[in-house]
């Protein structure tokens, strides 16, 4: 068979909005698909020019590096409180924050649940890899039960440590809230959920219909000290059980029934 | 009484000004003694089509003001002590991502919760950054109710200016206060060349970053240089006092707020009766400190008299600028005690007597 180019159609490459700067994520993480999937729902519903992204304090410290559109970084834990005062300041443009665990649900456990409490307009992904990677891999408020980590060295004891936050399970009940999903990056499948999680979020938002939160189980083999692929295997394994995925809130279905 | 003249709380007039500057973001959290304020533009924001947020802490408050002034918004909070305590993040935050805002402490007595009385125990706190890193924030210090609304506008002017924040150290006195004032034209806000450096709409240009973090070696050293030039050259240029009576003066008061207001009544009081010739520099910027001004009457050989609500923190900065040339005294009240007119004169008159400086704290007094 003979192809002319004019056969030759792009038919995979990277998102207009994602920059082309390297991150600095290690091999295997999950956040890097993350920001992929934002940037595909951002270019696919035509947000990019109104978009502004608000970086946080963790492994995405440096978010605002690659995205191709305005960037803020926020304090540890306030990205949500920032992100209230750029969109009630801008009520046109689609604000997101990229928050991992440790940054939204143990310091800024107050900023997430009270911008959910308002229905701010803003969409929030949320990375739970269940550890502090940045800083060294310490424990999470989403710290299995029994899992090592570096302040956690016998595994987390809940007499100790409480148990693991459930992020989706809490905010559920918020009159606030337009849309809450828990997706997983782990494989294939997840990834292809993942996405159509995420562009929800932002039609949810673009729609003016409150606030809504994609949390994205995500794999951390360096943090884990596993193999990336025990990693992957380990997010279904460990993280699903306890963190049920599925869609806990999505007023666009209540309006259909 | 002419029409544009009111009868306005000292903390409403802040929020009137701040709504006449243009200011289209307000996020605020329920403190005493500044409360007034949040109330003001909890219904006066909103009314005039601007942003209110009823913040779930002073921490989150702040960083909405770091939100809204990314986007080129002129933004703003208050609170008193113990709230102007964690907002210290979000300024530190902004004076490194060079953001600007106006906020507003309205002192009352520390430390811990202390109590709801006047104070001005956070001059060290408003004066030296208040957060972490190498930063400083110009602190603007009214003594009157007009003087709250005028220095209200000016601040949104000069944080602008500086693309750094603002802030007003007023105290429970100062924001409780009603007095008559003449309210000044709204200004045009106009945000000049922010459109450069501020978020959304980015069709068409670059993507726009604003950051405080600078990890690669030798860029935060290099930013803040940048910054440190910038503080220079808002400490050359921005210095603010008020005299009154101090060029035969045989003492001279440095003094700002409400202990400058009672110093001043000292002032006519003891030049009336003939006690003893006093005057009186009262401070406007307390960062930056007027120096310059005091500097020079002290070259004259003047001697200095420090009055203040706070147990020798301005005096620090009085005896830094005299550098040694002259010798300068201090009356000071803490935890909500208010110097006196008669107490002022007294001391003056002891410092008149004495060969050196003369320290009077409340318990000398008792």
């Amino acid at each position: 068979m003979r192809l002319e180019v004019d056969d030759l159609k792009k038919v995979f490459g990277r998102p207009e909005s994602l920059s082309d700067k390297p991150n600095m994520y290690c091999p295997g993480c999950g956040h890097g698909l993350a920001h992929r999937l934002v940037a595909e729902a951002v270019d696919a519903l035509g947000l990019k020019d109104r978009c502004i992204g608000v970086a946080s304090v963790g492994c995405s410290v440096f978010a605002d590096d690659y995205f191709d559109f305005d960037f803020v970084q926020a304090a540890h834990g306030r990205a949500p409180a920032v992100a209230t005062g750029i969109k009630r300041s801008k009520p046109d443009s689609i604000v997101f924050t990229h928050q991992g665990d440790g940054d939204l649900a143990s310091i800024g456990a107050a900023e997430m649940l009270h911008s959910a409490n308002r229905g701010e307009m803003i969409t929030v992904i949320f990375v739970n890899n269940a550890i502090y990677g940045m800083t060294g891999g310490q424990m999470a408020p989403t710290t299995l039960v029994g899992m090592k980590t570096s302040t956690s060295k016998l595994g987390r004891d809940p007499k100790v440590a409480g148990y693991p936050v459930r992020v989706c399970e809490l905010l559920k009940d918020l009159e606030g809230v337009a849309y809450l999903e828990r997706v997983a990056v782990n494989t294939p499948a997840h990834v292809i959920k993942a996405a159509k999680a995420v562009r929800k979020a932002f039609e949810v938002q673009d729609e003016g219909l409150g606030f809504s939160l994609v949390e994205i189980l995500s794999q951390c083999p360096t943090g884990w000290g596993r193999l990336p692929k025990d990693a992957v295997d380990w997010v279904d394994d460990n993280m699903v059980p306890y963190y049920p995925l599925g869609v806990f809130r999505d007023v666009t279905a209540k309006e259909q029934k | 009484m002419p029409e544009d003249r009111v009868l306005m709380k000292g903390n409403e007039a802040i929020g009137e000004a701040a709504i006449r500057a243009g200011c289209t973001f307000y996020a605020g959290y329920p403190i005493t003694p500044q409360n007034e304020l949040t109330e003001y533009m909890s219904y006066h924001m909103p009314k005039a089509g601007r942003a209110f947020v009823q913040a779930e802490s002073e921490v989150a408050a702040i960083n909405m003001v770091y939100g809204a002034a990314a986007t080129g918004a002129r933004a703003m909070t208050s609170s008193s002590g113990p709230g102007i305590s964690l907002k210290q993040e979000g300024v530190s935050y902004m004076c490194g991502a060079e953001l600007p805002c106006f906020y507003a402490n309205i002192v009352r007595g520390g430390p811990g919760l202390g109590n709801i009385a006047p104070a001005q125990s956070d001059y060290f706190q408003a004066t030296r950054g208040g957060g972490h890193g190498d930063y400083r924030v110009i602190v603007l210090a009214p003594s009157t109710v007009q003087e709250l609304f005028d220095i209200t506008m000016l601040g949104f002017e000069l944080a602008d200016k500086y693309r750094n924040p603002a802030m007003i150290l007023g105290d429970g006195i100062l924001g409780q206060m009603r007095e008559p004032i003449v309210l000044r034209e709204p200004v045009e806000y106009d945000p000049g060349t922010k459109g450069a450096w501020s978020l959304g709409n980015s069709a068409g240009r670059e993507k726009h970053m604003i950051t405080s973090v600078r990890l690669a070696p030798g860029t935060l050293e290099k930013h803040n240089m940048k910054l440190f030039r910038k503080y220079k050259e808002i400490a050359e240029k921005e210095q603010r006092y008020e005299l009154t009576a101090v060029d035969d003066a045989e003492v001279i008061i440095i003094a700002y707020g409400t202990s400058a207001r009672v110093a001043k009544s000292a002032v006519a009081a003891a030049r009336e009766s003939g006690d003893i010739r006093l005057g009186i520099i009262r401070l406007i910027t307390l960062w930056p400190y007027p120096a310059d001004i005091i500097r020079e009457y002290a070259d004259k050989g003047a001697r200095f008299l420090v009055v203040e609500m706070s147990l020798g923190q301005m005096y620090e900065d009085a005896l830094l600028s005299v550098a040694g040339k002259t010798d300068v005294s201090l009356l000071a009240h803490t935890g909500g005690g208010l110097p006196a007119e008669e107490e002022i004169i007294e001391t003056a008159k002891k410092v008149r007597a004495s060969d050196g400086p003369v320290e009077v704290f409340p318990e000398a007094a008792e």
